[in-house]
């Protein structure tokens, strides 16, 4: 017993370090996480934190979501918080803007983007243009989300990108993440919005890995929607994109660095609001743009960016 | 000088023919009786009226259900009095929104609900205002009976800043507690709806939601989506489609193979009631309010109403039916006369007290008018407010990069 004790006693500052992952005292480890568990960490944190949030769309619950973003949660939340829906797009779409009027902050999940086409009506003119037209009477506090862009070989119907169209809206908050954090905190900021936010994931992000700092591992973690962020340092030339393509910029970039071209890729995070300044500071550093994307470029993103700095008050200077 | 009312019980009568003194026995003040002609020999005293009586109403062809609403409701005096006030006040009011566009005052777009008066308030009496309802664009008489005021309405018509919306939303998007409009894109606000029902459900806190749509929107898929899910989940939604006969210009055997709207539900059980008498609509709601309450899930209610104006001001009504028939339906089935002429009959109310009403709505909608003409329009700066809820200032584009809009929450 008295050795049992002593060993315990002496076992102790090892078993504290072990809990504390401070083996050689080196500082805090940054897990590698894909971005599919982002989402579902940033889901199940804001269901728990909040009665009235609520998740619904196809095979969310018992399926566990058809991309797996939804694991795990209907079994810990049960079947008012996590609800299946029947194929039927614009019904429990406009089910979904219904609830936040009423006072609850629904998740609506879209199976793809594409099928938001269905149920567009709804989320443009019931949820973007209420609180316009009701003088600030009637909020509408709904996020909706889901996959957009190009899949691998899903043919055109199923790869529409839709940030230019749903940009286009006054009243609405587009957000394209890139990597794990920006999934997970700006989907915490667009849950924790009292606007309609259009949340445009990508399917072939899901499943990648990205280093997660301990800071963004916590249950606070946000990141403000309308900010850009500078992924990677240069003064050459500007690359500007989102999701998906960011990777593609990145590893452009590195390319273009052993030929002694440094790139600022610039991911903008959210589409609208876009943030016009960021882009603008850099383009004033490299004189050089270009815009990446997934969208079809006539009336795109890209335009619109292009567009921001021609008419921008610093443009003329850059002759 | 005492005013001559109907409260007073005069000491002594005579037919004469100018003003002469009298002591009135019900509270012995002199009195001055100013009447010219010759008239109702003794006033009542309000002790005179009968409080209360039981009315037969016409029986509700039910469909998935064992039995309808009752076939008999009793009304009080008050009752009858509120209703009649409240119906004659969106009659008038929608006479009143006539005259004004016009005289194009009001613009754009305006859907006027008379003839339509028992729906809006025999629905209101069957449920509590702590309920929710959504409706479409012929929305006036709903945001009248869901709190909304005579004034905030003509000047939201007006698109003036004292309107209900600060004259932003318009005819079509006029909102106040508990009630989401108002909505513009037709059979849109049903599955909002029934998402506000999801609510009440969610919430647990015993409401419900009325949703309303038209014999025109009753074909809109999105109904039957759902009523699907609203029956799948046991939503407490009472769905009700105002047959008014016609969708714009389109009569419901020219849009519709089934025009048994109250069964196109299928799996929901339905009710068809006469939509022109208020007491039909009131008892066939609270009917339907105890079915949802009580966890069955949702029920469908069909309105048989008639609209005396077009599809809106736009439409004079007329060609695609007959002056005969619009004259018709106004001498046989006018929701206000029928009320008028039940309370009158049984000794409920007296001609003058009704006539008294009348004289005070029409008051109350001058002045309601006189405000929506001379309020000032909502100020530029109004213009790129209410983008965004809980949001910090943010500078929205102009027409060209040199003009900065500012937008406040």
């Amino acid at each position: 017993m008295a050795s049992l004790r002593s060993f315990l006693r002496s076992g102790k500052n090892a078993v504290s370090a072990v809990l504390r992952r401070e083996f050689h005292g080196t500082p805090p480890a940054a897990v590698q996480v894909t971005v599919r568990d982002a989402l579902n960490q940033a889901l199940d944190e804001e269901l728990e934190r909040d009665e009235r949030v609520f998740l619904l769309g196809e095979e969310v619950a018992q399926y566990d979501g058809a991309y797996k973003v939804s694991r795990g949660l209907w079994k810990k939340y049960g079947d008012k918080r996590i609800i299946d829906t029947p194929i039927t797009e614009m019904g429990f779409a406009g089910i979904a803007v219904g609830a936040a009027m009423a006072g609850l902050r629904p998740i609506c999940e879209f199976m793809t983007f594409n099928f938001s086409m269905q149920a567009i009506d709804q989320v443009i003119n019931s949820a973007a243009k209420t609180y316009y037209m009701s003088a600030g009477l009637q909020p509408v506090p709904i996020v909706f989300r889901g996959p957009n862009g190009a899949s691998a070989g899903v043919a055109a119907q199923h790869s529409q990108c839709f940030a230019a169209w749903y940009g286009h809206c006054p009243g609405l908050k587009v957000v394209s993440p890139w990597s794990a954090e920006d999934a997970k905190g700006l989907l915490k900021s667009a849950i924790r919005d009292d606007n309609p936010v259009v949340f445009l994931e990508n399917e072939l992000m899901y499943g990648v890995p990205f280093e997660m700092s301990e800071e963004a591992q916590s249950k606070d973690f946000l990141l403000p929607i309308g900010k850009a962020k500078i992924e990677r340092q240069g003064n050459h030339v500007t690359l500007v994109s989102h999701s998906r393509m960011v990777s593609l910029c990145l590893d452009a970039a590195a390319v273009l660095a052993k030929e002694g071209i440094e790139c600022e890729v610039i991911n903008m995070r959210t589409i609208r609001p876009l943030d016009a300044e960021a882009i603008e500071t850099s383009v004033m550093k490299t004189n050089h743009l270009i815009t990446v994307e997934g969208g079809w470029p006539q009336f795109g993103v890209g335009a619109e960016i292009l567009a921001r700095i021609m008419e921008g008050k610093d443009f003329f200077i850059c002759f | 000088m005492f005013p001559f009312t109907q409260k007073h019980k005069i000491a002594f009568n005579l037919k004469i023919y100018f003003p002469y003194p009298a002591i009135c026995k019900a509270c012995w003040q002199l009195t001055i009786i100013s009447k010219i002609k010759l008239v109702v020999v003794s006033a009542r005293t309000y002790a005179d009226f009968t409080p209360q009586a039981s009315f037969d109403i016409k029986k509700c062809d039910v469909h998935k259900l064992e039995e309808g609403p009752p076939l008999q409701a009793v009304l009080t005096r008050e009752e009858g009095l509120q209703y009649y006030r409240t119906m004659q006040t969106m009659r008038r009011m929608e006479l009143k929104s006539d005259q004004l566009y016009k005289q194009k005052i009001i613009r754009g777009f305006c859907h006027l609900y008379d003839g339509q008066e028992a729906c809006a308030v025999g629905i209101e009496a069957g449920i509590n205002l702590t309920d929710h309802l959504i409706t479409a664009y012929r929305a006036h008489g709903y945001t009248l009976t869901r709190g909304g005021t005579v004034r905030e309405i003509m000047a939201e018509l007006t698109g003036r800043r004292g309107g209900i919306a600060k004259g932003k939303g318009g005819s079509m998007h006029m909102y106040t507690k508990h009630f989401y409009g108002g909505n513009g894109i037709v059979g849109a606000q049903v599955p909002l709806g029934a998402g506000v029902a999801l609510a009440c459900k969610y919430l647990g806190k015993n409401e419900l939601c009325v949703c309303l749509y038209g014999d025109g929107a009753a074909n809109q898929g999105q109904i039957f989506e759902t009523y699907n899910m609203a029956s799948l989940w046991k939503l407490p939604c009472i769905f009700i489609c105002e047959n008014n006969k016609y969708g714009m210009g389109t009569s419901v055997e020219r849009a519709a193979a089934s025009t048994d709207y109250f069964k196109r539900g299928d799996f929901i059980p339905g009710l068809r009631v006469d939509g022109m008498d208020v007491l039909c609509v009131r008892e066939a709601t609270k009917f339907a309010a105890e079915h949802c309450r009580s966890g069955k899930g949702p029920i469908l209610m069909e309105l048989q109403t008639y609209r005396y104006h077009g599809h809106s001001m736009s439409d004079p009504g007329i060609s695609y039916r007959t002056r005969e028939e619009i004259q018709e339906v106004r001498s046989k089935s006018d929701p206000i006369s029928m009320l008028k002429d039940r309370m009158l009959s049984n000794n409920m109310a007296s001609v003058e007290e009704l006539k008294e009403i009348d004289v005070e709505v029409r008051k109350e909608i001058e002045d309601a008018a006189q405000f929506a003409t001379t309020d000032p329009e909502p100020p530029l700066d109004d213009l790129c407010n209410h983008i965004f809820y809980n949001d910090p200032p943010m500078e929205v584009r102009g027409t060209n990069p040199w003009t900065k809009l500012k937008s406040v929450s």
